[in-house]
């Protein structure tokens, strides 16, 4: 069966790895390429590039990243931040991305999700939906770093997505990123019931029982984190011995 | 050198990146002469059956490939392994290559389809080369499956019924799964497939 993975995320500036600052080991500590090759040879089953350049030339330098990744870098990996055209994504994948994440743009344009997919394939879509819960008793899809509110029903957005040909969502709890005190079990379980296609939890791991928590009690296929791996409170090995005590099926690396 | 059969589908850029990684030099062609100088040969592919078939024969592959697997080592991957079976379902019915017996089909499984992810394998064959892989993850992106003889199935990985993942005959290999994706355990695979000598 498939099993459980782990993904660590890396939010890229300017070409630069921000919130890692731990990695005493590696030459440039803030080197995306360098980090990801760590990660892959560690026990990721996967990495995330978030990109959040502000400027034209920070978003740039992803493609020469992307690039120098896929030359040493043997584990799928998914970009994603500023992604908002076919030829964006064209340009992620064909410098070796084997995924892209869209965010606001499939949220403005829905349209993009069927266009890319019928383009690449449906495994190559992540539609990444940032979610909060709202007083009105529902999740809500945020954009702009999930400061604002679009009205947006996060559960039905991530089955229209499905239904457009998204491969697969990446779900971020805006109540619960940042937080560490575990994924957000209830959104976590909304979504999953809602689509078929693999939901990634991310937001909230402060602890490998966390990780074990999301597999356990939710359908989730993937979890994601940043901050607990790179500033080194936990390794990937040590949250995936965690979820296979708690009869996770893990990859053995 | 190894020679990445080129016929218009699918990026191979991981799969040259991987050879290099592992010190090879590939080289993407779909010129005869060049295939015929390589030592290895890779069938790469991500796209449709029916499409790439029709893009090998547009190509004048079919003979070029069935006289080199007579003389060197060759691996098919992903859609490159379907395509070395007798007949293809996707896109309407097709002549593979039928450089092994069987038929490629919609994988009959409860569970939702593409099957993608990290799936171990099952070595199934007293395979010394591949045994030390047993309960290995190996990374999977595919909607259809081969049917062929247990005496070629190597190895298999569990989703809903035992999926053929590693088929062997001889120096003929296939990978259902993407060895340049599957982290060290795909790049030692790649090794075993590399280690296989040409006929002199």
């Amino acid at each position: 069966m498939i099993t459980k993975r782990i993904i660590p995320c890396l939010d890229v500036k300017d070409g630069k790895v921000v919130k890692g600052t731990h990695f005493v080991s590696l030459r440039d500590m803030g080197d995306p390429v360098a980090l990801a090759k760590y990660y892959s040879e560690n026990g990721a089953d996967e990495l995330i590039f978030l990109d959040i350049s502000a400027t034209n030339e920070g978003r740039r330098t992803i493609v020469d990243i992307v690039q120098e990744t896929a030359k040493n870098v043997f584990v799928p990996f998914t970009v994603g931040g500023g992604v908002r055209t076919i030829d964006d994504m064209t340009r992620l994948l064909q410098a070796g991305a084997d995924k892209v994440g869209v965010n606001s743009a499939a949220v403005e344009q829905p349209e993009l999700i069927r266009e890319a997919s019928l383009r690449f394939g449906s495994q190559c879509i992540v539609i990444a939906i940032d979610a909060k819960w709202m007083p009105d008793g529902s999740w809500h899809v945020m954009v702009h770093g999930g400061k604002k509110d679009t009205g947006m029903n996060a559960v039905e957005w991530a089955k229209t997505a499905e239904r457009l040909g998204a491969g697969e969502i990446l779900l971020t709890s805006v109540d619960t990123d940042g937080v560490k005190t575990g994924f957000d079990l209830p959104l976590s379980k909304a979504v999953t019931d809602a689509v078929a296609i693999p939901v990634i939890a991310s937001g909230g791991a402060g602890a490998p029982e966390h990780f074990a928590e999301v597999f356990t009690e939710t359908d989730v296929s993937a979890a994601l984190a940043a901050s607990i791996f790179h500033e080194k409170t936990f390794t990937i090995e040590q949250v995936k011995k965690v979820c296979r005590q708690q009869g996770v099926m893990i990859r053995e690396s | 050198m190894i020679g990445i059969v080129d016929y218009g589908m699918g990026n191979v850029a991981s799969l040259s990146n991987a050879l290099r990684f592992l010190g090879y030099e590939p080289v993407v062609t779909d010129q005869s002469d060049v295939l015929g100088r390589a030592s290895h040969i890779i069938l790469p592919g991500v796209g449709s059956f029916k499409a790439a078939v029709d893009e090998m024969d547009q190509r004048g592959l079919r003979s070029v490939l069935k006289a080199l697997v007579q003389e060197k080592p060759l691996l098919g991957i992903c859609l490159g392994m379907q395509l070395l079976f007798t007949t293809g379902t996707e896109g309407g019915i097709s002549k593979g290559l039928d450089i092994l017996p069987g038929t490629v089909e919609k994988l009959p499984t409860h569970l939702c389809l593409p099957h993608i992810g990290w799936n171990p394998l099952d070595v199934v064959q007293d395979d010394a080369a591949f045994r030390p892989f047993q309960g290995k993850a190996v990374y999977f992106v595919h909607s259809y499956g081969v049917n062929t003889n247990a005496e070629y199935i190597v190895a298999t990985a569990e989703y809903g019924l035992p999926v053929p993942a590693i088929v062997r005959k001889g120096k003929v290999f296939g990978m259902q799964f993407h060895p340049e994706k599957s982290g060290p355990v795909g790049l030692a695979m790649l090794k075993i497939f590399l280690g296989n000598e040409a006929k002199a």
